[in-house]
């Protein structure tokens, strides 16, 4: 059966028997290996993808159901090749990550979150994770870099802090004896550092 | 982990379905497939043609009607727990409904065949019953509807006979000013399939008498069931000596004892959870008449 998939952003066609499930057409087909097979039968979370933006398990639908979706892999994540996403990131930056096998659907799930809410609790978190499965990291770090990843979200476009100044407050720095404080004034927005401005 | 090979076809309305679907018994019917899918991969399940309904916008919606809350089939589980609609209307559903498999599986899974799969665990069945839900089934001689009760039959079992496909459960909306809910569950992890569930749904008067209350229970026997409380009514909240009117209640309960967990336990801890789902269920029906009245006030 003929079926044309858009993943990630690109249309493709692809020939493929209807008992094919949408993870093996990822992988084969299109030739998009970042989504992994684990369980495939639905347990494990490792063949997440986003379809219309909500994570949903690959190996439990046929791709000949998946047309006329929007198709989103990790491998579709990153801005451009050879730079990363801000949760892939902060995954790096938190060692979200040992082995790596479920981190392409824990990226993915958390990133559909991360679209919903950039301040989601923990309990919303572990909730939203709650259908993949780590047998490495304990889950304490893939909480903690979806929580850093929303963080750096938050942050990304609000002005930069002066004394104190929240985002919302005028920016006035009371000690500034001319319009334009000097000091500070070149400091790269903390979200754009390569590391947060962590050690 | 593959499944057998199949054909695929996708009808272009619900009377198409049900045709193809009556023309040969091999046949089928798949929507979200969460539970379908694994069942083909494990070759637990086989099937010579899958026909699929998930995109007949027809099956698709919630919208009340009267008393009722009607909830087509191919609606997803995820639609449902987001619906202010359903809230309103059926706060237990709602409330049981993040219980109901994973947030991936919710964003596929539709209510519909959570029904139609008919688990013994499972919480929409259970909530289906517990309120007295009514299965609207479409077949090529047209549309019927049955009860909750007579619906679910055992594990995986239901009266569905061949071409018969479930298009809609429409959950009856109690009108009463003070209704309250409450939905427990426990289960080896977080939505897993549950050892033991209880829904609990009560409405009180005015001096917090209960004059209306049901109790369903899931996960025990081999299907969900409600168990008759109704001698809570006429009690009031706070003082109702639930232990007993529960455990009286739960003799109807024929529990099974699994690698998890044991007969003795499901049938100790649904008393347990039917009684405190009951409690909170009138906590929760003095508190909502608390709300409506400062919302009351603040409209004056």
């Amino acid at each position: 059966m003929e079926v044309t998939l858009k993943v990630n952003g690109r249309l493709c066609s692809a020939d493929v028997e209807p008992r094919k499930t949408l993870l093996d057409a990822i992988r084969e087909d299109l030739a998009l290996p970042g989504s992994h097979a684990g369980c495939e039968h639905g347990v494990c979370g490792a063949c997440t993808v986003l379809l219309d933006g909500e994570p949903v398990r690959s190996c439990l639908m046929f791709a000949v159901q998946a047309d006329g979706y929007e198709i989103t892999t990790i491998e579709g994540l990153a801005p451009a090749p050879g730079e990363l996403n801000v949760v892939q990131d902060a995954f790096c930056e938190t060692h979200g990550l040992q082995c790596g096998y479920c981190t392409p659907g824990m990226i993915l799930t958390g990133h559909a979150l991360l679209q919903r809410t950039t301040e989601p609790t923990r309990e919303e978190i572990v909730e939203a994770i709650s259908g993949n499965i780590c047998r490495c990291t304990g889950y304490g770090q893939i909480v903690e870099a979806i929580e850093f990843a929303g963080e750096r979200l938050r942050k990304a476009n609000a002005p930069r802090d002066l004394k104190g100044a929240g985002a919302n407050q005028p920016q006035v720095d009371p000690s500034a004896e001319t319009d334009a404080p000097q000091e500070g004034v070149l400091k790269a927005a903390e979200a754009d550092t390569p590391h947060g401005d962590r050690p | 982990m593959k499944p057998a090979p199949f054909e695929y076809v996708r009808p272009d309305s619900v009377a198409q379905a049900c045709e193809m679907l009556a023309a040969d018994e091999d046949a089928r019917i798949i929507a979200g497939g969460q539970t379908l899918v694994p069942m083909l991969a494990m070759r637990l399940a086989r099937a010579a043609k899958l026909i699929d309904i998930y995109r007949l916008p027809e099956l698709n919606g919630i919208r009340v009607e009267g008393d009722v809350l009607v909830i087509g089939a191919t609606t997803r589980q995820v639609q449902v727990e987001r619906s202010a609609l359903a809230m309103q209307s059926t706060p237990l559903l709602s409330k049981a409904l993040p219980w109901v498999g994973h947030p991936p599986t919710r964003n596929r899974g539709t209510v519909g065949g959570s029904v139609a799969n008919a688990d013994p665990s499972a919480e929409i069945p259970l909530v289906a019953v517990t309120l007295g839900a009514e299965i609207e089934i479409t077949n090529p001689d047209g549309v019927t509807s049955m009860p909750a009760d007579d619906f679910f039959i055992g594990p995986m079992l239901t009266s569905v006979m061949p071409g018969d496909c479930v298009t809609a459960v429409r959950f009856p909306i109690w009108r009463h000013a003070r209704v309250g809910t409450a939905f427990h569950e426990v289960s080896a992890r977080k939505s897993d399939f549950a050892f033991v569930a209880a829904a609990a749904q009560v409405a009180l008067d005015e001096d917090g008498k209960c004059i209306a209350a049901a109790l369903g229970i899931g996960g025990v026997g081999d299907r969900a069931l409600r168990l008759d409380v109704a001698k809570l009514v006429g009690e009031t909240a706070g003082t109702a000596r639930l232990k007993d009117i529960v455990a009286e209640a739960a003799a109807v309960l024929e529990p099974s004892s699994d690698l998890h967990v044991s007969a003795a336990y499901r049938m100790r801890v649904a008393v347990a959870f039917g009684v405190r789902a009951l409690e909170d269920a009138m906590t929760d029906a003095c508190s909502a008449a608390t709300q409506s009245n400062r919302g009351a006030k603040q409209w004056r």
